[in-house]
């Protein structure tokens, strides 16, 4: 029969001798890390460019959908009426669109007024005056509200407005508005890809540093083995350097941002000023510094555990 | 408490490191192993702490198949066995006490019967005061000791120790002895790798020589082969 010497512990006694075990390596990690505190730093600090580099386009192109919200404005359907629709039906006209919830302002250029711009601005004064009656037609020119400006929604507001029997032709003028869309979601695209890009940098970075560690401490860890020491418990230091990492790394990256965005603040204010925009810059929310942060850990975790598993195992007494 | 069945051990590049042993040491005995280098010494060591597996035949040890512990249930295996190295294996940028403690830390014990334990594990090599102290400021006696000290703090059945004098000069090497009797008084299980022939020659306990692989004598032929 199996003689054992080893103290047996109940269940409770052993989850908390389990959870001081974890605390106790939790700190002695961080301990180990503040001994080397500029290697840990400089790792840090590569974690948390690679780690702002993404959140920081995140926030740029955050910023580039609230400012061209405001540029949504510029979506505009002109309505040219039939000949035959005098200014009073126009009129009426006017009122009934301007009561759809996906209006947002209507304008009405009568004939008159049309063709006064006209002879302003073409520079054929000379030949409107030939002609005997004015050849324009009235226009109503609507501006869709903020939700409807999207290219979508805003060509369905189109297609109902064209069922008027007033209406002539329906126009939308949001060709450079969905070249906006377009480019902010190639460059969220973009964003993302960059993402998953340094994600994995940081993952190799982390899993190189801990990777080195594993090596300096190659006769601990045999020696660790020898007497006992199980693989969680001699992976656990590692994996919580791996913790400790991403942590400081995320806090990194999200000063990094916080400092850029302030740096810049004034004079984006200002630009945005000139052209008569009351706008101001949108730094990282709450919900996004969670996200930024736990990222972080989860990528230190995941390098750690990458590197653990790999090295680890080829470590054994001789 | 150590039982050889036909034990061989062949390394992968053909080489027979030991081949069909037999013998079977019971519990609180003490023994040496001796041989010359390349005898197979170590790997029977080896065999026993699971460092190593045996190609064919059997080792029972503390009751157990070896070749039945899976390698998930090894570093629970060997926490009832405790070893000395030539070399010490000690952590030189822990102290005394971090070092003694370390099996202790490993097993998970409170820390306040870790402390208990380890003086009175220091106590019992005669280097209690010495806790704080880093290995690297003792000398090669104190950090065998120290050594030993780590060995027996979780009061394992079973010490095995490999060369434990080889750097030592004889006076020192009968101390380390002496201390390993006084395991063995209390009902250790002890076997001890040396081929320091002379310190042998001076104890009365049972001798396993080992020659090219092979058992080749043993002063104890009554209780070999069980």
């Amino acid at each position: 029969m199996a003689r054992s010497n080893q103290p047996q512990l109940g269940i409770v006694a052993s989850l908390r001798v389990f959870a001081l075990r974890h605390l106790q390596v939790f700190f002695y990690s961080l301990g180990k890390m503040s001994r080397q505190p500029f290697s840990t730093l400089m790792t840090a600090a590569v974690i948390g460019i690679a780690l702002a580099l993404p959140s920081g386009l995140h926030l740029i192109l955050k910023n580039a959908e609230t400012l061209s919200g405001g540029w949504d404005g510029a979506t505009q359907i002109s309505l040219f009426l039939k000949q035959g629709v005098s200014e009073k039906e126009s009129r009426l006209l006017e009122k009934r669109i301007r009561r759809l919830p996906a209006v947002e302002k209507v304008k009405f250029i009568s004939r008159e007024a049309a063709l006064e711009e006209f002879r302003q601005l073409s520079g054929f004064a000379g030949a409107l005056d030939t002609l005997q009656e004015n050849p324009l037609p009235s226009v109503l020119l609507i501006q869709p509200s903020i939700n409807a400006s999207e290219p979508e929604a805003a060509k369905s507001l189109l297609t109902r407005l064209e069922y008027y029997p007033e209406v002539d032709v329906a126009q939308l003028d949001m060709q450079w508005v969905k070249r906006l869309y377009a480019i902010l979601e190639t460059i969220r695209r973009g964003v993302l890809v960059l993402a998953i890009l340094l994600a994995l940098a940081v993952l190799l970075v982390v899993g190189n540093t801990i990777k080195l560690a594993i090596q300096n401490r190659r006769e601990e860890i045999v020696v660790m083995k020898l007497i006992g020491g199980t693989d969680s418990f001699i992976r656990r230091p590692f994996l919580y350097s791996g913790f400790w990492y991403g942590l400081f790394g995320s806090i990194i990256a999200f000063l990094m941002i916080q400092i850029s965005l302030f740096t810049i603040s004034g004079p984006v204010e200002t630009l945005t000023g000139l052209y008569q925009h009351n706008f101001s810059l949108m730094g990282l929310n709450m919900s996004a510094s969670l996200i930024l942060i736990l990222s972080g850990i989860f990528l230190g975790l995941g390098g750690s555990w990458l590197a653990v598993g790999r090295h680890l195992r080829d470590i054994e007494p001789q | 408490m150590i039982r050889f069945t036909h034990a061989c051990k062949r390394y992968e590049n053909g080489f027979d490191a030991l081949q069909d042993i037999n013998f079977h040491m019971p519990a609180g005995q003490m023994a040496f192993l001796t041989g010359h280098s390349g005898a197979g010494k170590s790997s029977l060591l080896k065999l026993i702490a699971l460092l190593e597996r045996s190609s064919r035949g059997q080792v029972f040890v503390n009751g157990q198949n070896t070749a039945k512990v899976s390698r998930r249930r090894i570093p629970y295996f060997r926490r009832d066995i405790g070893i000395i190295f030539q070399d010490h294996q000690l952590l030189f940028d822990r102290t005394v006490f971090d070092n003694v403690a370390l099996p202790l830390v490993i097993a998970g014990l409170p820390h306040r019967d870790i402390a208990k334990r380890v003086r009175a594990s220091l106590d019992k090599v005669g280097l209690l005061g010495k806790e704080k102290t880093y290995p690297i400021t003792l000398s090669g006696g104190e950090q065998q000791r120290v050594g030993i000290a780590r060995a027996v703090v979780n009061k394992p059945p079973l010490l095995l120790a490999d060369e434990p004098t080889g750097n030592l000069d004889p006076e020192l090497s009968r101390d380390i002895m002496h201390i390993f009797e006084d395991f063995s008084n209390v009902g250790v299980t002890v076997l001890v790798a040396t081929h320091d022939l002379a310190l042998i020659d001076s104890m009365p306990y049972r001798l396993l020589q080992l020659k090219q692989g092979r058992l080749n004598y043993d002063s104890d032929e009554a209780t070999a082969d069980g």
